[in-house]
């Protein structure tokens, strides 16, 4: 099947495909490598396993689909008709075992009668676990291709751009459009989906100066204008915000750059879409086969790629556009057998035909074609109510054409029915977009009917549906467009029914017994044509698209090695372990050294709020539910914060630094939605407020120092007297300036030194140095954990969930009696103070370790009272205790309970107390 | 992805921005409770035009007020909020 | 109602497939029913047919503004569970768990339910004790939920991303095996085709524009096909709560935001159960076609337009491929966007409103269809009984105000923190 029009001297590039080697010449698609080398048979359809070939020439391919590239860059489900040829390109049929010529799935076509349209919604009944050993089947018969199961070892490119005229399409129309708009000031870029411009005109050469083309693109560099080719406008947003794909390398190259495809977003003063119309196929009985191809595919393989895919050749056509393809078939060198016409009326085109001694029937319909696996044997039609039959290898098929409206339709537009063409065209938009050339003025056709047997006469061919299938999903009463579609999963394949909707409208219109638009028509999405996983992930395919927060401090800790923590974006020390200690053990010392020593830790990440002006106090106490106003100079105190439905949401404290200046702390966990609760207090609720409430969670760092020999510590760093618990006083360490704040949250006396975080390390330096020869050490996260539920301090997102309030939290008596915080309206709510709410209690072991998250409950099997929110030991002591939530907490301490984990076969016997299990009376925190 | 005009900084995209809530949910700092609980878990949600808070997170920080059409996402206005624009 | 059965698939192919009958009717809408859904969708169909087939009523009219199914129900991630850490949360979708796994039989008609596994990822030490907080809530309640170490996570999903040093890397899962997925058109349509066949009206292109008032009393709708009269409406609308709930003069704690979806071109099986993870927001499973269907957060703004933010799918593909690198070469070969009702403590509302006669089933964010079979259910107790099931009793319009919420991820009225 090479044709005279190709030197094969200039098939210099060697490719595979199924293990044989072919050449290729520069420009080649694949399909059109294919078919130069005399390969007709590509792929199996999805269903009944039917040979397939090439049936087109574009990216409407719906059964030449193949697997291009190997390891981690294979690409399964590429169009033959969308891969151009590189030195080296490896292709892959798909859905067939053990090969593409000998497929044992083509006995589902045996089967075909009962796998008709949902079939699978008529049987397979019974348990699920039957239904699943079903599926185990069906699984593996379906899906084409395979995905590769090696890391991709390419990079997907993201970039933004910014236009005045964004033209999508380099035919004729786009071409003269962003000439027009650049030579005209404007910044243009334009954009078509294949390797070179031209479009319509590559085929069709003749119609226009063969220069134009390089002359125009030429042009439009000149005025500014920017083309980009291989480059797929993908999606219409808001805005005029358009997303396109960009090829840099195709499926399975290596790409010079390292960058595979590239994903823009761009900004578009107005789009003008010149994307052109898509061919439709006819339906005539076994129209799936390989040597049925549609005419303006045929006709491209003979102009562009100097390949002829038939010598006998049959044109059907209802239009005009089809007799082009015969002229050039024949040029070529091929016999025209037969053009059918299914229009009545010999045109001015079939007039010229037949004066050129080429056989034109009119009222001409194919009927059913026979062949082989690769190519065609014969066709036959129905000509004025006879069956006629010719011997052919390729029937060229013209049904008219389908603009490419999606672009416009995803932009919110409308569309208009052209009677003459049979076709959707675009009417009003919402935006900025117009379309123009063949996409707004497609030819006009003759409506055929399909005069061949149902079964056979396929629509969407990637998903095996037929007529008949339209037909059933009718009498079963899937009428509505989009029931047939889902039913009979027609427009569901790669190919996005591209080839398919149009006939299924028709097909449903007859049965409707109504036109076409009154029909319906199903929705446009994005994305055009299939779109790359990567591409869309881009670089955040690596990490999740998730940044690493360091502490400021990162480098002194990770020279020692710690065992880090994840908590959220952050990564904080978790422990630091001394020779061989495991986890736990480096925890355990830890938090021995803090209750009686001395422990240095960073607290960097809490949150941190600078608030200061005259309204500084009231604004505090919009924030805080506890009183703030109370607080001398110098002194702080523990608070916590609502939101607006009473529901306690974060907690921290509060220092006065001056009359008017405060710093408040807060979570770690909650900083980023403190920041904005903040801002939002600020700048939307009390605007009026003079004060200033400026987010210094990054500017400061933060070191504790805790321990009974926490106070001599400080003293020798600040070379003063420490200020007592509950106060603050600024001072200096090692010359930097800094603020103390003595406040613990382990229980014993402790101190947090908040320090600018650019100048942190000299600070953090002289404190170490001063534990150090205190005999103390460093603590991390785990330790911390231990100290704090012993002494009963909250953790945000442990006992504050998000479902407690501060009467759940026993901290009502904290809560500022005059009112007007935020949530105070909120707490009013009558079933916030109703019986059987949880309620924070401590859990202590009478046997067994308590495990963390377990549930609550009075007897074997019983459901769940509440839950153990931390679990930890006596450190000094040893033995379990935990904090938890339980039912009517308050009132049941005393109860024995059983901690339950049935997940991690672990239980306790737990008798509920207070949750305070070390220096209730605070003597920890007095000098 | 829309394009939103900050008061402060012109047209800017979408991704800048977070929305925040609705003006209708706002509960006011002198609310009696039934009016705040009213407005926090009872609104309107239209099929239509809504003013929504929005804030420009990743570019000036300022909170703005957004009248914006649900279904066609068409911005009739944009204005600034905060001491700033307080008249 | 012709029986579906393997029987029949071989007399119609025998027959040319000539025996078949519509799998529902197309009736006039009558002048006056006992029960009136508003919606055609999952919930509304499944509500429809539990009344009919559990509470014996006939008089029932579902009245859909489009095409039966075609709302969220015909565009969703169609996972299946009830793998929920508070209590009423999965006892309810535990009931529909049970309703899930006799349903095709139910029915006759094959939902294609696959309890191939729900399986929730860890990715520290702290998510591996919230996962087990999660699954021994569960269990102490009897659902089935099974902690899995590293390697039984790599064994059952052999192309996640298990190194060390990932962003955020696998220390372990929750699955909860009877979980999985299920096709979602055939569950729409099974329920349609059971309804139907027990004398339910199935009354398409029929939007409702008012309600009828006696006094303050609902006593029936006003449609694009006239007047009908009603003893009981329910509405059931999910994204459009709001919408409908407004002609009665109400307001919902519910704020409609989009949720994106896709799927991907089909290939030969490659992921076997549904991957979600307790840190990451995707989800990733494979349909019986092939298809790889993913989905993300829903965008955090307000729409109806059932088109999202780029940049929000891009991130949650972003996070997919970071879980299974495979997916990266794969193509994206359809998205889709539901209009979802966000509520104000991630739970639903299916009960009583202000308004007599009037019920509201809606508020599900984006977990509505797992929960169609346990929705229908007690949807159609609440309507044939006038109170609701003790199943969907917690989930009460007026918890808000009252202060009952139930709120999952405890991020409180603002779904943007959900």
């Amino acid at each position: 099947m090479s044709g005279p029009l190709r030197d094969p001297k200039g098939a210099t590039i060697s490719f595979s495909f199924d293990g044989k080697t072919y050449k290729a010449r520069a420009g080649d698609t694949l399909a059109a490598a294919l078919l130069a080398n005399g390969v007709g048979l590509v792929g199996r359809s999805f269903k009944y396993h039917r040979p397939r070939g090439i049936m087109t020439a574009g990216i409407e391919e719906p059964n030449a689909l193949v697997t291009v590239g190997e390891g981690g860059r294979a690409e399964p489900n590429t169009r033959a008709t969308d891969v151009f040829v590189y030195d080296g390109l490896i292709a892959r049929s798909q859905n067939r075992w053990p090969n593409l010529s000998f497929d044992v799935g083509a006995v589902f076509s045996l089967a075909a009668p009962m796998l008709g349209a949902g079939f699978y919604y008529k049987t397979f009944f019974g348990s699920a676990k039957r239904w699943m050993f079903y599926e185990y089947f069906i699984r593996k018969a379906a899906g084409l291709g395979n995905a590769p199961t090696k890391a991709d070892p390419d990079r997907f490119s993201q970039r933004a751009a910014f236009c005045d005229v964004l033209v999508v399409g380099g035919g004729p129309a786009g071409l003269q459009a962003a000439l027009e708009q650049a030579e005209a000031g404007k910044r243009v870029i334009l954009v078509e989906q294949d390797s070179i411009l031209g479009a319509s005109l590559i085929r069709d050469p003749q119609e226009l100066d063969p220069a134009w083309v390089a002359a125009t693109a030429a042009r439009i560099r000149a005025a500014g204008g920017r083309i980009l080719t291989r480059t797929t406008a993908s999606g219409y947003w808001e805005h005029d915000l358009v997303t396109l794909t960009q090829r840099l390398a195709e499926p399975g190259e290596v790409p010079p750059s390292g960058v595979t495809q590239r994903l823009w977003h761009v900004r578009a003063g107005q789009v003008i879409l010149a994307t052109g119309s898509i061919e439709r196929p006819i339906a005539f009985a076994h129209n799936d086969r390989p040597g049925v191809m549609l005419s303006q595919a045929a006709r491209t393989y003979v102009r562009r790629f100097g390949v002829l895919p038939g010598k006998r050749v049959v044109i059907a056509t209802n239009n005009d556009d089809a007799y082009k393809t015969a002229q050039a078939l024949q040029d070529a060198g091929a016999e025209i057998v037969a053009i059918l016409d299914a229009r009545p009326d010999f045109s001015n085109a079939a007039v010229g035909a037949e004066s050129a001694g080429l056989p034109v029937w009119t009222n001409a319909v194919p009927s059913s074609v026979t062949g082989a696996r690769h190519c065609l044997s014969g066709v036959t039609a129905i000509v004025d109510g006879q069956s006629k039959h010719w011997k052919a290898d390729l029937i060229a098929v013209s049904g008219g054409f389908t603009p490419v409206v999606h672009l416009h339709m995803q932009a919110g537009g409308s569309l208009d029915w052209n009677e003459a063409a049979q076709a959707f065209v675009p009417a009003v938009s919402r935006q900025n977009v117009t379309t123009i050339g063949g996409a707004a003025n497609p030819d006009p056709v003759f409506p055929v009917t399909p005069v061949s047997n149902p079964k056979k006469s396929f629509i969407d061919f990637q998903n095996d549906v037929s007529l008949a299938d339209v037909d059933l999903a009718w009498a079963e009463g899937y009428r509505s467009v989009e029931h047939l579609k889902r039913y009979t999963t027609l427009g569901m394949a790669t190919d996005q029914g591209k080839l398919s909707n149009m006939a299924a409208l028709g097909r449903l219109a007859e049965k409707q017994g109504v036109s076409i638009p009154e029909a319906g028509l199903t929705t446009f999405r994005p994305p055009y044509t299939p779109v790359s996983m990567g591409l869309i992930a881009g670089a955040g395919a690596k990490n999740a698209g998730a940044h690493v927060r360091r502490l400021a401090l990162c480098d002194v800790h990770a020279a020692k090695n710690p065992i880090w923590q994840p908590l959220g974006y952050w990564f904080r020390p978790r422990a630091y372990p001394q020779g061989q200690e495991t986890l736990a053990q480096a925890a355990l010392r830890e938090a021995k050294e803090v209750r009686t020593g001395v422990g240095m830790t960073d607290v960097s990440t809490l949150a941190k709020f600078e608030v200061s002006g005259p309204d500084a106090t009231a604004f505090l106490e919009l924030i805080c539910a506890t009183t703030v106003s109370k607080l001398a100079v110098g002194r702080g105190r523990y608070t916590f914060m609502l939101r607006e439905d009473g529901i306690a949401f974060d907690d921290g404290t509060v220092w006065r630094l001056d009359e008017n200046r405060y710093l408040l702390t807060s979570s770690t966990g909650g900083a980023d939605r403190m920041a904005t609760h903040i801002s939002y207090v600020r700048q939307y609720l009390c605007p009026q407020l003079k004060v200033s409430a400026v987010n210094v969670q990054e500017h400061y760092a933060g070191i504790a120092i805790a321990g009974p020999k926490a106070k001599a510590v400080m003293d020798a760093l600040i070379k003063a007297d420490s200020p007592r618990h509950m106060s603050t006083v600024p001072a200096d360490i090692a010359g930097v300036p800094v603020i103390v704040l003595a406040a613990s949250y382990s229980g014993e006396r402790a101190f947090e030194v908040y320090v600018e975080a650019s100048i942190a390390a000299p600070v953090w330096a002289a404190c170490e140095a001063e534990v150090t020869a205190q005999g103390g050490c460093l603590y991390g996260l785990e330790a911390m954990e231990f100290l704090r539920i012993e002494k009963g301090h909250l953790v945000v997102g442990g006992e504050v969930d998000g479902r407690m309030t501060p009467m759940d939290l026993a901290l009502d008596k904290m809560l500022n009696k005059a009112g007007g915080y935020i949530g105070a309206t909120g707490l009013s709510r009558p079933a916030l103070a109703e019986p059987g709410r949880r309620q924070l209690v401590g859990l202590e072991a009478i046997s067994g370790d308590i495990p963390e998250g377990a549930m609550l409950i009075t007897h074997k099997g019983g459901s769940p009272h509440g839950h153990v929110s931390a679990a930890a030991f006596r450190i000094l002591e040893g033995g379990s205790v935990a904090l938890g939530q339980l039912k009517d907490g308050f009132s049941r301490h005393g109860e024995e309970l059983i901690a339950s984990s049935p997940t991690r076969g672990q239980e306790a016997r737990v008798r509920v107390v207070h949750p305070h299990f070390y220096d209730t009376a605070g003597e920890r925190y007095r000098d | 992805m829309m394009q939103i005009t900050c008061p402060h900084c012109g047209p800017r995209a979408q991704s800048e921005f977070i929305y925040e809530r609705t003006v209708d949910s706002v509960v006011p700092l002198d609310a009696a409770p039934e009016q705040a609980m009213a407005a926090l878990f009872s609104r309107t949600n239209p099929r239509g035009v809504d003013e929504e808070i929005w804030r420009h997170t990743y570019g000036c920080r300022a909170w703005l007020i957004m009248t914006r059409h649900r279904v066609t996402n068409e911005i009739s206005a944009t204005r600034a909020v905060g001491p700033e624009a307080l008249p | 109602m012709s029986r579906y059965s393997a029987l029949g698939l071989l007399r119609g192919a025998l027959n040319g497939q000539k025996h078949w009958q519509p799998a529902w009717r197309d009736p006039e809408p009558k002048a006056h029913y006992e029960i009136i859904i508003i919606g055609g969708g999952g919930h509304g169909l499944a509500t429809a047919y539990y009344l009919a087939k559990v509470h014996g009523l006939r008089n029932i009219a579902v009245l859909e503004k489009g095409w039966l199914g075609g709302g969220n129900t015909g565009r969703n991630t169609t996972i299946v569970r009830s793998n929920y850490r508070l209590e009423p949360l999965h006892n309810f979708y535990e009931f529909g768990l049970k309703l899930w796994h006799g349903l095709s039989d139910e029915l006759n008609y094959n939902v294609m339910f696959s309890p191939r596994g729900a399986m929730f990822l860890g990715h520290s030490d702290a998510d591996m004790v919230k996962l087990a907080e999660r699954g021994d809530a569960m269990r102490c309640d009897g659902i089935d939920a099974d902690l899995m170490t590293r390697d039984e996570v790599a064994k059952l999903e052999p192309l996640l991303d298990m190194s060390r040093d990932a962003r955020f890397p696998i220390q372990g899962g929750l699955i909860q095996r009877r979980g999985g997925s299920a096709r979602h058109d055939a569950v729409a349509w099974g329920y349609a085709r059971g309804a139907d066949s027990l004398g339910v009206d199935i009354i398409q292109k029929c939007e409702v524009t008012g309600f009828v008032r006696d006094g303050n009393a609902v006593v029936g709708v006003e449609t694009t096909r006239g007047r009908i009269g009603a003893g009981r409406v329910g509405i059931c609308v999910a994204g459009h709560s709001g919408h409908v709930a407004a002609m009665a003069g109400l307001k919902l704690p519910v704020e409609s935001q989009t949720l994106q979806a896709m799927v991907t071109e089909g290939v030969k099986p490659m992921i076997n159960s549904v991957i979600m993870s307790q840190s990451l927001h995707c989800y990733i499973s494979q349909s019986d076609k092939g298809g790889i269907v993913f989905g993300g957060d829903p965008d955090n703004w307000p729409s109806y337009a059932q088109r999202g933010h780029p940049m929000v799918m891009e991130g949650a593909v972003a996070q997919g491929l970071a879980l299974v690198p495979a997916l990266s070469r794969l193509r994206m070969v359809r998205t889709w966007s539901g209009v979802t009702d966000m509520s104000f403590d991630g739970a639903p509302i299916i009960g009583e409103t202000p308004v007599p006669n009037l019920y509201i089933n809606g508020g599900w964010c984006y977990g509505g269809f797992k929960a169609t079979p346990a929705s229908g259910w007690t949807y159609a107790h609440t309507l044939a009984t006038g109170k609701p099931h003790p199943l969907n009793a917690p989930f009460s319009l007026d918890r808000f105000e009252r202060g009952a919420t139930i709120d999952e991820t405890g991020s409180g009225p603002m779904p943007n923190s959900r």
